[in-house]
């Protein structure tokens, strides 16, 4: 048997909207074979991974604080992969954006003014946006693979935080404790939703999402990050200059993945940690491609992989599965995406025998 | 022994992973395709390698293992890229994200056990040789296999005719399609290859390096060993010589702990990062060279016409 693919002569309007659905309904089919495997009955297990965070308030308001930092990422990921830049170093520029809007309570903790806030959010984008700016820098003007550069920084960011919270920064009220003091009250973003512990950085991913699809949709930088993306050749021939536009995309998701750094940090854990984020620069990958790099999409999948994170904790607790188990989904949740997404494209033929195969090259 | 030829034996077998999940993306970058999934192998390849040595009590199992679950967790990307057209660095990142859960997941029943090391293999004679004998002649099988794969694939590449039809694919392959190789099959096997040759490394990691499992423990090796292919410019012999820098580069900081050096542990443990960036910088800025090295077909994807 063998597997043929025949192009479209037009993308499917239908498999753009059913591959991922397509992709998530496998996903759930392994994911049942899997904990058959391991021993446990696989409706009860799915039922407490996908479907037992659902059902109470407080659970939401989990599902929405993990759901705002993948968003507020991918959204800024998608304008990357959409004009050809792969960055890769979300993460690296979350921890750094995390870092440097810490400087205010941490550093300057004794300062209270209603700016302090405000001023957070800025240099916490500010610090992602420089992050970002390394490997852009290197890839516009020395021609340097951005892939392994931004991928590099992550673990410079990460071994930086570490030198922060254990040296320089690290509580001196704390019993040692490798952790930075914990934030005042105005250094603290504030809940969104009066039910709980929701906090605005949600918002800030909703309102992200939405300037980044109205940006793709209806303005000409949108048409040109587009244009770039599938033809620089073109796109030059247009005039648009593809060194500016990897200066723009990165130094935007690196913001982008900056304010998610200092929202989770302000918002939810409200101190620095060794460790602020269980990889949320990566999953946030899968949530680009799950939205189909649609800003609106992407909406979408950041709550589904938040619930993946949800699902792998409940998961723990309830039926004795490692956590692990997460990132197995979501690695699978992505490989089925982008299997799904060749339906868009090409129609996939099986072909049983060699023979039709032979036949035909012996006509040409 | 001398501190000199100490330090030497812990460069090589710090080096010796790296060279070979590098060499063996060389291969499958030569024939076009970009596989970015080698940490991803490489970690499966370190739990699979322990868990069938802890299992089996024989560490040669663990390397069989180690092998064999390199290349058949590379056929999933095989099979994406290259049957179903997807994106290539998408899917070499999914397998990444893949293998870390999986080998997690792997080796969670083994993480504290103390493993089994593998064993040296003392060649008579050459191995008293004053100096050489004990660097070259009194290693394990990793080793000799890593210089034995990279005189193999050098030889492959550059000697023989399926090497040269394999470059050929890499560097055109409507060509290659139209002159009667078969694409894809190639592309298959040389990405075998590759997932082969990271899941040995990995197996060097559970086996030789630090006889233990630890979750993540190929911390970023695989990337290094994407970054040595380029400093390399696809040749194999420059990868052992890349390979080497590099694994003097994570010893050095190792050392300069050692001996206190009163710089932060956390910076020195950058180093063969920032050392990778620095690498990648001095190397690709001239565009032409670039150019001139990178196969030109890499990245992109072949639907044959029928």
């Amino acid at each position: 048997m063998r597997i043929e693919l025949e192009k479209r002569p037009n993308v499917s309007k239908l498999f753009s909207i059913l591959s991922p659905v397509i992709a998530l309904v496998l996903t759930m089919i392994f994911g049942g074979v899997m904990f058959l495997l391991l021993g446990k009955n696989p409706v009860t297990a799915l039922y407490s991974f996908f479907i037992e965070p659902l059902m109470e308030v407080w659970s939401l308001h989990e599902l929405a604080i993990k759901a705002a930092p993948l968003i507020l990422i991918g959204a800024g990921l998608s304008v990357c992969y959409r004009s050809n830049n792969w960055n890769i170093g979300a993460e690296g520029q979350f921890i750094m954006g995390a870092i440097a809007g810490s400087i205010l309570p941490v550093v300057f903790h004794e300062w209270h003014s209603p700016l302090v806030l405000p001023l957070m959010l800025l240099l916490g984008m500010l610090g992602g946006a420089l992050f970002a700016g390394l490997p852009a820098f290197l890839k516009a003007h020395l021609n340097t693979n951005e892939i392994l550069t931004s991928l590099m920084l992550v673990y410079v960011a990460q071994l930086f935080l570490d030198w922060l919270v254990r040296g320089p920064w690290r509580n001196p009220g704390g019993l040692n404790f490798p952790e930075t003091r914990t934030f005042d009250p105005v250094a603290i973003l504030p809940e969104m939703i009066a039910s709980g512990r929701t906090n605005w950085g949600f918002g800030f991913a909703i309102l992200a999402a939405i300037v980044i699809w109205f940006m793709m949709r209806y303005t000409l930088k949108g048409f040109e990050i587009t244009v770039l993306g599938q033809s620089e050749r073109a796109g030059r021939f247009a005039g648009f200059s593809s060194r500016k536009m990897i200066w723009f995309s990165m130094l935007l998701s690196g913001a982008l993945a900056g304010l998610a750094g200092i929202s989770e940090v302000s918002g939810a854990i409200q101190q620095l940690r060794p460790v602020i984020s269980p990889g949320y620069g990566f999953t946030a990958i899968i949530v680009a491609f799950l939205g189909r790099l649609n800003p609106l999409g992407i909406v979408l999948a950041g709550l589904v992989l938040a619930l993946t994170y949800l699902g792998g904790e409940a998961a723990q607790l309830s039926l004795g599965v490692s956590d692990k188990v997460t990132r197995v989904f979501q690695g699978l949740l992505l490989f089925f995406v982008l299997s799904c997404d060749t339906l868009i494209h090409y129609k996939i033929k099986l072909v049983w025998s060699n023979l039709t195969g032979t036949a035909t090259e012996g006509a040409h | 022994m001398g501190i000199f030829e100490a330090i030497l034996l812990t460069v090589i077998t710090a080096a010796t992973p790296l060279v070979l999940a590098a060499v063996g993306e060389l291969v499958t970058e030569r024939s076009g395709v970009l596989n970015l999934g080698v940490e991803g192998m490489m970690v499966m390849g370190a739990a699979c390698a322990f868990v069938a040595t802890q299992m089996t009590g024989s560490p040669y199992v663990g390397i069989l293992a180690g092998i064999a679950s390199g290349a058949l967790f590379s056929l999933l990307f095989g099979f994406l890229t290259l049957t179903l057209v997807a994106n290539q660095v998408a899917t070499g990142l999914a397998l990444t994200i893949l293998g870390l859960g999986v080998s997690g997941m792997i080796g969670e029943a083994y993480v504290g056990q103390s493993g089994i090391k593998l064993s040296q293999i003392v060649f008579p004679v050459l191995s008293d040789i004053p100096f050489l004998g004990s660097l070259l002649f009194k290693q394990d099988l990793i080793f000799y296999l890593s210089i034995a794969v990279v005189a193999g694939v050098h030889f492959f590449l550059f000697r023989s005719r399926a090497g040269l039809k394999l470059r050929s694919v890499g560097d055109n392959h409507a060509s290659a399609h139209a002159l009667g190789i078969n694409v894809i099959r190639m592309r298959y096997l040389a990405v075998m290859f590759g997932g082969a040759c990271a899941g040995l490394a990995g197996a060097q990691l559970s086996l030789v390096y630090t006889p233990q499992w630890v979750e993540n423990m190929s911390a970023g090796r695989g990337w290094i060993a994407l970054a040595l292919v380029v400093f390399a410019s696809w040749r194999p012999w420059r990868v052992v010589a890349g390979g080497y820098l590099f694994g003097a580069v994570s010893i050095s900081q190792l050392h300069a702990q050692a001996f206190g050096i009163g710089i932060p542990s956390q910076f020195l443990s950058a180093l063969p990062y920032l050392a990778t960036i620095f690498v990648l910088i001095l190397i690709s800025h001239n565009r032409r060279t670039t150019l001139i090295n990178t196969p030109a077909s890499l990245g992109k994807p072949f639907v044959p016409d029928r």
